[in-house]
């Protein structure tokens, strides 16, 4: 988990934690390139509509802010992807700027499998973790649950190293 | 893990009935609760968009987790095009970045 170091924030992840932060942020990628679709609710949940009850004036918003935040999006991601060790774990050390780019694409991961899993107001995390493993172990709920827990473990860590 | 309290920075935009010259007229910021955003998340993105101590943005924060939602900035309306843009920015916004009127 991270730690300052002087002007730097610094973790050491084990092999599999790289694997999963590289697969999730390819993933937030993925869904800002290729795979974007406004119709998507979790593309809904990254881009929200500024006014709820006025489509005609959240497009035109949308319109002109869209490409900036979808680059800056990307670019957060891209942070990650970057700072990551190549194959097998090691040490990752960011410097406040990159912390601050990680800190918002872990959100983003966060908000967007918060759409898939149906995260709710009340939803306790450990409780569909059990729910999930009693149903199947081998379950790829079990794998994104636990994968959200650990991103928000993982941001938490971050938080506390950055306002600390 | 920490809480999960969150904020939606949701402007509501109401419709606009006075003669006050835009210029004059006050938008306040109002964030919803949500379940996924950190507690500490929401003081951070307090603090980074707002210039709030860090006192002052967990008390916010506070209060947002507990009433549902809360005011959390006032400020001309036209500054308001910039917090709304950090706020998608930052992902803390998501159904509305409040938008009303200050009274």
């Amino acid at each position: 988990m991270f730690r300052r170091q002087t002007d730097h924030y610094v973790a050491t992840f084990a092999v599999d934690e790289v694997r999963v932060l590289r697969k999730v942020a390819s993933e937030v990628v993925g869904l800002l390139t290729d795979g974007f679709d406004h119709t998507d609710p979790v593309v809904g949940r990254l881009f929200p509509a500024v006014y709820p009850k006025d489509a005609a004036g959240s497009a035109e918003f949308r319109r002109y802010t869209e490409g900036d935040l979808k680059t800056a999006k990307i670019d957060q991601a891209g942070a990650i992807l970057a700072a990551l060790p190549d194959e097998a774990g090691g040490e990752v050390r960011l410097d406040a700027e990159a912390a601050e780019a990680w800190l918002r694409a872990l959100n983003d991961a966060r908000l967007a499998m918060g759409v898939r899993l149906e995260i709710k107001d009340g939803t306790d995390l450990g409780e569909e973790l059990d729910d999930a493993v009693t149903e199947d172990p081998g379950s790829s709920r079990v794998f994104q649950l636990s994968v959200y827990a650990y991103l928000g473990y993982l941001q938490e860590s971050l938080l506390n190293a950055l306002i600390d | 893990m920490g809480g999960m309290a969150a904020p939606q920075v949701a402007p509501v935009e109401t419709p606009d009935t006075d003669e006050v010259p835009a210029a004059d007229r006050q938008w306040v910021t109002i964030v919803w609760d949500d379940p996924v955003n950190l507690m500490t998340y929401v003081t951070w993105v307090f603090q980074k968009l707002f210039g709030y101590s860090r006192e002052r943005a967990e008390q916010l924060m506070l209060d947002v987790h507990h009433k549902g939602r809360a005011v959390v900035s006032t400020a001309p309306g036209s500054g308001w095009s910039t917090t709304r843009r950090s706020c998608t920015r930052t992902g803390c916004g998501r159904r509305w970045t409040a938008r009303e009127r200050a009274e």
